[in-house]
Formats: C-alpha cells, structure tokens, sequence
C-alpha cells in the first residue's frame, strides 16, 4: 500500500492527470475543511479549493514526496486563502438583525453578550489577514503552534507574535468602542 | 495586556467566531477543478506589452533613472 501511494505521488509529480484526481479524491475534504476554517464561508471555500487544487497542480514538478502531500497542499490552500483575504474589505457595522444571526456562544463562556460578539467579529475583519489567520487557526481552532507554523511556513515564534499582535490590536479596537476586556 | 486580558479576550473571539464544524463541500469539485486546468492562462494585453518594453527602453537608454524607477515602485 505505500508502494501504491508512493507510486500515485511520483506520477503526480510527472503531472498525470490520474494520479492527480486521485490525489485530489482522497484530500478533496480535508483542504476545503482547511479552507473554511479561514474563510468561514462555505461558497467561498468551495471556490478557493479549487483554486488551491488548480495551484497544487500546476506546482506538481516542484513537489517534493518527502513533504507529504497534505501539509503542501494545506500550506498552498492557506496562500489562496490569503490572497482572497487580503481582497476583502473590512466587514461594515453590524445591524441589529445581524447581531441576531450571530452564532450562539459556546459554553465555555455563555455570558458574551451578542454587542460584544458582534464588536468583536467586526474588529477581527479589521485585522490584517495575516495576523486573522494566525488567531483564527491557533485561537478559535486550538491547533498547536507547530501545526500553525507548518501550514503558514513560518516559525513557532512567530505564529506565537502574530497571535499576540492580534490580540493586542483586538483589545485597542475593542476599547476604542467602549468595551474593556 | 495582561494574561487574564488576553485569556478573556481569547474566551471573546471564541464566542463571537465559534470553530468550524467538520464539513464536506456540497458538490463534486473535481469537474471545476478539470476546468480550471483546462482554462488558456489569459494573455497579458497590449498595454501591458507596451509598458514592459517602454521600461526596458529607458532602463537602456537613460539607466541613471533607474534607482528612481525603483524608487517609486
């Protein structure tokens, strides 16, 4: 079996159109999931997979095996998802009826009032994508700075600044509207 | 910012923006994706032609311009 699989990512590499669906077929899910989790949108998600997917193989003589051709094609979702990030505009005041759609709040703390969560959603869209990035998948999805580190190809240490610096700018935007952490 | 500012505020943006739920897209994305690589890299126009080559002329002829070129890039 690992025979087999090494196999679909050499002829991958030499840019086989079989080997590619293949490939595309057994990581499809996981690069939209990927996908989602910073974009928050399942339409665009599903259009940015396959930009992603469009990029993967037109990237597929400088794969390198050795990577493993999840976190490559993680690592590229993430730069396609950067780039339609940084297209957006900053998300407008919420209106009273979008307060209301919000999502509930988790468990963890159920006593957020939804003007807090509807201030804070808005200052998010304010940050850079960078740094949105780096708080989406570290803070909101609790994966380990490594795991953040690889899929944006930076340091731990860095993904640790960027963490920071969102926060610090969340909290300035934040009590520039009257709410103090 | 203090630690217990910034454990709040963490607690906050979990709340206002909650985790992505497992999920799968709602369609077969391969037959776009096979569209996609299919697709002529669009050409760049005439314009773009006509500058490149305005730029390597004056990078040629006047290439004391150059820093200033660069300069306002």
């Amino acid at each position: 079996m690992p025979d087999e699989a090494s196999d679909v990512l050499d002829r991958f590499r030499q840019g086989d159109l079989d080997a590619f669906e293949s490939l595309f077929r057994q990581h499809q899910r996981a690069v939209y999931g990927w996908t989602l989790r910073l974009v928050r949108n399942p339409a665009t998600a599903e259009d940015l997979t396959i930009e992603a997917f469009w990029r993967i193989y037109r990237a597929h003589a400088r794969f390198d095996p050795a990577l493993g051709f999840e976190g490559w094609a993680r690592r590229i979702a993430t730069h396609a998802a950067f780039d339609w990030l940084r297209t957006q505009p900053p998300t407008p005041a919420f209106s009273g009826e979008q307060i209301a759609e919000l999502p509930a709040p988790s468990a963890a703390d159920p006593g957020v009032s939804a003007e807090v969560r509807a201030a804070i959603a808005q200052s998010f869209t304010r940050l850079t994508p960078r740094l949105r990035i780096a708080a989406v998948l570290a803070v909101i999805e609790e994966l380990p700075h490594k795991e953040v580190a690889t899929a944006l190809g930076i340091s731990v240490a860095a993904v640790k600044l960027r963490v920071f610096r969102a926060l610090r700018l969340l909290r300035k935007d934040l009590i520039q509207q009257g709410i103090t952490p | 910012m203090n630690t217990h500012e910034e454990e709040r505020l963490k607690q906050w943006l979990k709340a206002a923006l909650p985790a992505a739920q497992d999920a799968e897209p709602s369609r077969d994305l391969w037959p776009a994706v096979l569209r996609r690589i299919g697709e002529e890299p669009a050409a760049p126009p005439w314009f773009d032609w006509a500058l490149a080559g305005g730029l390597a002329a004056m990078a040629i002829f006047f290439p004391s311009a150059i820093p200033v070129l660069l300069y306002y890039l």
